[in-house]
């Protein structure tokens, strides 16, 4: 009865057309199990016992891309609610605690963000005890360097949104460091080089308050509304999307580069 | 050198526009109108340039879209009213939240106040009671004068150009600053005597 059942589904046009492998009872299964399917295919097929011991791995690459999945999920549901309008935003922030169902969720997005960095900061300080940015690792230590930069400003951008005075004064001061930026900076090593003082203007530099990178970080020349809205694009869309995409390509890296480190004597020790 | 060392020449004589071919071979179709191997890398070079020239346009436009072309900020000269509005004494906090500069009125005349700290870019209030601007970020102190005298800033706030406008009223001009540390305090535009 029960074996009939389950034949006829496996027969079936529906789930053949979805499953092209058999029962996960012999190795070729296995493997045709993570290779058939897009998002495992980008693990190696087979994990190394030693890789899984969270003595040695924390498990801290995997808790930071969880934790960003807690973050794309619960920032979505809190983009349905708010508004990134100066008229608006910091009401939607309260509206979201007093009057939202379920009013920590963005509490849960903050918390979550908090632990991200935390745990985005262990998981390079384990792969750097265990040595696993040397050869044949080490493109894919520059990718997560990068990771680790756009998470902080996943956290920065994300840091104005609330639109209190904690938020304004805190990028106020968070992006005056972008004045020093070299070359594009109005106070930064290198912008009065981008004078080239043409048509008799020697006294009106290239670079200056009102164009150099801060005033396109901001959208003008202080924290203003077209912050607000140039932040929120960033955190929302920008970075995540550049985020994901160095996910994946730090992903199918570690199998690449042949699985997650070991000390060189756990590879003579069998699966 | 015998004859069957010399180049051999080819069987047919060859009429103009027509490619040489060996004789032995039998002669390919060629077309006139099909465009020639360095006609079409000509064609090739050419596009190249057509697309790569477009691409870079597009990336210099696509920076220059960051640069917006109207800002909506509130003006940065601003006249703040007549003389005889403000008291000896007492520091103007109207203008700071919008305009971002205090209006200081002493015995021998007025200037005008950034309200920028200079450590970090918050901004300070003016605490009327103890007499002295107070940051709230990091906790700078600065003397109703604007010389800084407690917490981390650095040096004095700075402040703007004030003048009288054509019809009596006090002008505050904040794209022209004066830094103590500069000596630009004593400027005559950096304090309106009256």
């Amino acid at each position: 009865m029960w074996s009939n059942i389950s034949k006829y589904v496996t027969d079936s046009q529906v789930w053949k057309s979805i499953i092209r492998h058999g029962y996960p009872d012999t190795r070729r299964n296995r493997v045709l199990i993570i290779l058939s399917n897009v998002f495992l295919h980008l693990h190696p097929t087979k994990v190394p016992s030693h890789s899984l011991k969270l003595s040695y791995t924390w498990c801290m690459g995997g808790l930071t891309f969880f934790l960003f999945l807690v973050e794309t999920l619960t920032g979505v549901l809190l983009m349905f609610y708010y508004r990134p309008v100066g008229e608006y935003a910091y009401n939607d922030i309260l509206a979201l605690r007093e009057h939202v169902p379920l009013g920590i969720m963005r509490e849960l997005h903050r918390w979550a963000a908090h632990a991200m960095v935390i745990t985005v900061w262990l998981h390079m300080l384990r792969v750097f005890l265990t040595g696993s940015y040397k050869p044949p690792r080490e493109f894919n230590w520059g990718i997560g360097v990068v990771l680790l930069t756009l998470t902080l400003l996943l956290s920065f951008t994300g840091y104005l949104l609330p639109w209190d005075q904690l938020a304004i004064w805190a990028i106020t001061v968070g992006s005056n460091m972008a004045r020093a930026t070299p070359f594009v900076g109005h106070e930064g090593p290198g912008s009065k080089l981008l004078n080239p003082g043409l048509f008799g203007m020697e006294d009106v530099p290239l670079i200056h308050a009102t164009d150099d990178a801060r005033f396109v970080l901001l959208g003008g020349p202080f924290v203003g509304e077209a912050t607000l809205l140039r932040f929120y694009v960033l955190h929302c869309v920008f970075i995540p999307l550049a985020a994901a995409t160095l996910m994946a390509a730090h992903f199918w890296r570690v199998r690449k580069d042949g699985g997650i480190s070991a000390p060189t004597d756990e590879f003579s020790k069998p699966l | 050198m015998t004859e069957q060392n010399q180049p051999s020449k080819p069987a047919t004589t060859l009429t103009p526009g027509e490619s040489p071919v060996v004789a032995t071979a039998p002669a390919p179709k060629v077309d006139a109108e099909a465009p020639s191997r360095r006609g079409f890398f000509k064609w090739l070079v050419g596009a190249w340039a057509a697309f790569l020239a477009g691409v870079g346009m597009m990336k210099i436009l696509t920076v220059r879209f960051l640069y917006p072309n109207v800002l909506f900020i509130p003006p940065t000269s601003v006249k703040v009213g007549l003389p005889e509005e403000f008291q000896v004494g007492l520091v103007d906090v109207r203008f700071k939240d919008k305009f971002g500069f205090w209006i200081v009125r002493n015995e021998e005349g007025f200037y005008a106040l950034s309200t920028v700290c200079t450590h970090l870019g918050c901004q300070p209030n003016w605490l009327e009671a103890e007499q002295k601007y107070k940051c709230p970020c990091h906790g700078s102190g600065f003397y109703v004068t604007g010389v800084n005298f407690e917490g981390p800033a650095p040096r004095p706030l700075e402040r703007y150009r004030i003048v009288l406008a054509e019809d009596g009223q006090i002008l505050v001009d904040k794209s022209k600053k004066f830094q103590h540390e500069l000596g630009q305090w004593s400027d005559p535009e950096a304090f309106l005597r009256v």
